[in-house]
């Protein structure tokens, strides 16, 4: 049973209830319907959900009107907040930097004396001080106040102890003047230095939130990607229902120019469909009956009616956001020395900067005070902890974004991290370097006089011949139901070839096959006699099976069939090998057929690794990993799980639509092997930014802490290298996405 | 004499910087099934004490406006969550091992610890 609750608008007395419930129990399926006054709800009951313009009709139909409230997203919440929160941001930066602006022309030698009087008055100055110190830095307050309650200083801390000095003691020097002409102190405020500190801080704050907003934004673009409504097809009439309604099991027509709303299969009619956004696969893919769809992919040509099999959160798209989403909450081992330092961090400020009071103080020049006091804001200003807690997860969120958009799925940072040192690699030979699909390679006519001659010297060229042998084995074979037959059939199907009657079809069991086409006895299968055929040695040589064609019993012909290699395997292991890293194949096949397709590819003969049984194959892996390399395995990630879980990246391929592997670490999408130079690529970019950021973060603290501390900073200059330190962090992240992979 | 005033008071707030920030106690709270996560200005309780592989709900409820803390990881479960302003969000975890897992704000400042018994 199923219960629907919503709202109803406009009821006002007891036989409104009356004619609402009516009108909802109506509706075909609904077994019950309560409809509150009080409340304004009504309850439905039914076998399976009713569709919510059928709710909204049914009502519309005596006149009310239902309000559907969606529950706010986390997304529109986040996106609601952030807009308030960089709207507040931009008021306060606004308001604050044209305050110290004031201040500064009033208070700035040389400048102040363009400037008129009052600007140049210290009350006036303390007054606006004051705005920007309480209300500019309100945030920094509450936010220091409610964590010192837990003992914990932060960012917050840091301007608040720098600001809040620097503004007391000018607010003192404005109040009581007398008190520091007796103790030999000019008589001057440092409004200038709290106000333009605040300024600047919070115009980096709003800089860096803004362009933090850019490092989450592949995400929001998968989310972005699912479809809004599906046409379903039920009780024989197309109705549009909202994607989360649509059941496993619907029927769903998609015309083209649609987004395919969630994934299924087709069962009637073809079309090419753009799968690029999810598979990161550039070419669109024909699809016909049987085929499967994924969800939130584009149809281009066609028209077709597919059966749903998966919905909400079961799709393909669902599966990689929340892949990617966990990928991003992962933390990569580079990071955890910016954790442990970042976690004493500011305290150590702290005591930097009282030292570089008492130091300044003791032993600086006259006016030490002055010294002391704005040499000790500065080192607590410039500190900056953030740059170091967002060098390395802005650069991970960025980069598992761009994987997924490739096809690329990294399931933790860990993983992303390792891909870059791969020495070795490994992959398995049948469907991954090849297609895992016996094909027809060469037709081989033995004796074209006597094939003529066979069939009356119909067939006249050459081409005309082969195709004639073609048709006739696949003609035989169309009734084998052996895998080699199969790729003879599909291939005569290919070159559109219409086959011939057979009759008296026999199958000889180890042999092959056997039956009258035309009137003359046809075989297609093993030799049937112990001589050796030179075409077809030359075949097997390339680890080829062949099947032989006789007519009459006289061998006639050959059929070369192999399992061929992928398009891009060959560049694919050229570019690894560019990249010098050490590329394997490991296979289960004699060591002949090995060795022909490593050649195809160009993988040394040293390196092929033939004859391996499915379970030795994780010891293959642990034996290259024993010369402390690491090593990565590229494999199906069905039967080849051990092994991707074994090596210390596993890289998992073309797994359709499952793609929540356990055992790999990288899962890619689509069947295309370059795609795991990318994952690679992708992960020596990303690691190159974090190792950039995290040396620009420390560097920048390292040098520039000392440097303030021995006074050769103002703190002004110093809150400007603070928001540029950490905004620079984020901006390198983002340039990750430039990268060419 | 104003010199020596400094530095004592000076060594002193050094003093009192360490033993404020660095010798604090915290103590762990225990859960059972669910518990709830104060999330201002750190995180109350700050150690949290759950039971191996059986499904604990975090409730983190968020009254900190701070940019700083509205994203909780805890990356040992693969988990980084926006936290909305004045809501209550909860996070299951099942840990599957035992130990000590840090978990975090989005930059790393404010930390809290989950220790699995």
């Amino acid at each position: 049973m199923n219960k629907q609750t919503f709202a109803i608008k406009g009821m006002h007395c007891a036989s409104c209830v009356y004619t609402n419930e009516k009108a909802l129990k109506a509706i075909s399926g609904v077994t019950e319907a309560v409809v509150n006054l009080t409340t304004g709800k009504a309850t439905l009951t039914s076998e399976q959900p009713v569709e919510t313009n059928k709710i909204v009709d049914a009502v519309a139909s005596v006149g009310y009107q239902v309000l559907i409230e969606k529950e706010e997203s986390l997304d529109d919440k986040i996106k609601t907040e952030k807009i308030k929160e960089l709207k507040e941001l931009k008021v306060k930066v606004i308001v604050s930097l044209f305050l110290s602006g004031f201040i500064v022309w009033g208070s700035f030698p040389g400048l102040m004396n363009t400037a008129p009087d009052i600007v140049k008055n210290m009350f006036y100055h303390f007054l606006l001080a004051s705005i920007v110190q309480f209300w500019g830095a309100y945030d920094f307050y509450r936010a220091t106040i409610s964590s010192l309650r837990h003992r914990i200083a932060n960012m917050d801390t840091l301007v608040v102890i720098g600001t809040t000095v620097a503004y007391l003691y000018s607010t003192a020097v404005v109040f009581y003047p007398g008190f520091f002409e007796r103790l030999n102190l000019k008589v001057e405020p440092y409004f200038d230095v709290s106000t333009v500190i605040i300024g600047l801080i919070l115009l980096g704050r709003f800089l860096e939130a803004q362009a933090k907003a850019g490092t989450g934004e592949a995400i929001k673009k998968l989310i972005g990607l699912q479809a809004k409504t599906a046409r379903v097809i039920r009780n024989k009439k197309e109705i549009d229902i909202a994607i989360d309604e649509v059941v496993a099991g619907d029927l769903i027509r998609v015309r083209p120019g649609e987004k395919i709303p969630v994934d299924g299969v087709i069962v009637e009619g073809e079309s090419a469909i753009d799968e690029s956004m999810v598979t990161g696969e550039s070419m669109p893919a024909s699809k016909y009956k049987g085929d499967t769809v994924i969800g939130a992919t584009m149809n281009k040509s066609g028209s077709f009616v597919y059966k749903a099999t998966k919905v909400g959160k079961d799709t393909m798209l669902s599966q990689i956001i929340k892949l990617v989403e966990e990928a991003q909450g992962s933390k990569a081992p580079i990071q955890r020395l910016a954790d442990i330092i970042s976690s004493y961090f500011v305290p150590i400020v702290i005591m930097l900067a009282i030292s570089t009071f008492v130091g300044w103080y003791v032993f600086g020049p006259s006016s030490a005070f002055i010294f002391a006091m704005l040499n000790s804001i500065a080192v607590l200003i410039i500190a900056c902890p953030c740059a170091m807690g967002l060098a390395t997860p802005t650069a991970i969120m960025v980069g598992t974004g761009i994987g997924a958009q490739h096809g690329i799925l990294i399931k933790d940072a860990e993983s992303l991290e390792t891909a870059h040192k791969i020495k070795t690699i490994i992959f398995d030979k049948t469907g991954t370097l090849t297609k895992g699909q016996p094909e027809v390679t060469n037709i081989v006519l033995i004796d074209k006089a006597r094939y003529q001659k066979f069939f009356d010297g119909k067939q006249k060229t050459a081409k005309n011949l082969v195709s004639s042998l073609l048709n006739l084995s696949a003609s035989i074979e169309k009734s084998s139901e052996h895998p080699l037959g199969e790729a003879i059939v599909n291939k005569a199907e290919e070159e559109k070839l219409k086959l011939s009657k057979v009759i008296k079809f026999k199958s000889i069991t180890g042999k092959g096959v056997e039956g009258i086409v035309d009137g003359k006895k046809v075989y297609v299968g093993k030799l049937l006699n112990d001589l050796s055929i030179k075409e077809a040695d030359k075949l097997k040589n390339q680890g080829k099976t062949v099947v032989y064609v006789y007519v009459e019993d006289k061998l006639v012909g050959l059929i070369a069939i192999a399992d061929t290699v992928k398009e891009t395997a060959r560049e694919a292991v050229q570019q690894l090998q560019n990249l010098r890293i050490d590329v394997f194949m490991i296979t289960g096949d004699n060591r002949e057929t090995a060795q022909a397709i490593a050649l195809q590819v160009g993988i040394k003969k040293e390196n092929v690794l033939a004859e391996v049984l499915p379970e030795e194959k994780e010891k293959k892996v642990k034996e290259l990993k024993r010369n402390n390399q690491i090593v990565a395995f590229v494999g199906d990630g069905i039967n080849d799980a051990p092994a991707l879980a074994s090596a210390d990246v596993g890289i998992a391929m073309g797994t359709g639509t499952d793609v929540a592997i356990e055992a790999a670490g990288i899962t890619l999408v689509n069947k295309n092997l370059m795609s795991v130079v990318s994952a690679i690529k992708l992960s020596k970019q990303t690691m190159k930014t974090i190792k950039l950021n995290l040396f620009w973060a420390f560097a920048y603290n390292v040098v520039l802490i000392p440097v303030a501390m021995i006074g050769l900073i103002s703190p002004i200059l110093a809150s400007g290298a603070m928001a540029i330190s950490s905004i620079s962090v984020v901006t390198n992240s983002l340039f990750l996405k430039k990268a060419k992979i | 004499m104003d010199k020596i005033i400094v530095s004592i008071f000076g060594v002193i707030s050094i003093l009192f910087t360490y033993w404020f920030f660095f010798m604090k106690k915290v103590n762990t709270v225990v859960a059972t099934d669910e518990i709830n996560i104060l999330v201002d200005g750190g995180y109350k309780p700050e150690r949290i004490a759950i039971p191996y592989g059986k499904t604990t709900k975090l409730v983190f409820h968020r009254k900190d406006s701070s940019s700083c803390l509205e994203e909780v990881v805890i990356a040992d479960f693969k988990v980084r969550k926006f936290l909305p302003l004045n809501e209550k969000t909860e996070i299951e975890i099942n840990p599957t091992k035992k130990g000590e897992f840090d978990f975090s704000c989005g930059m790393g400042m404010f930390h809290g610890k989950i220790i699995v018994i």
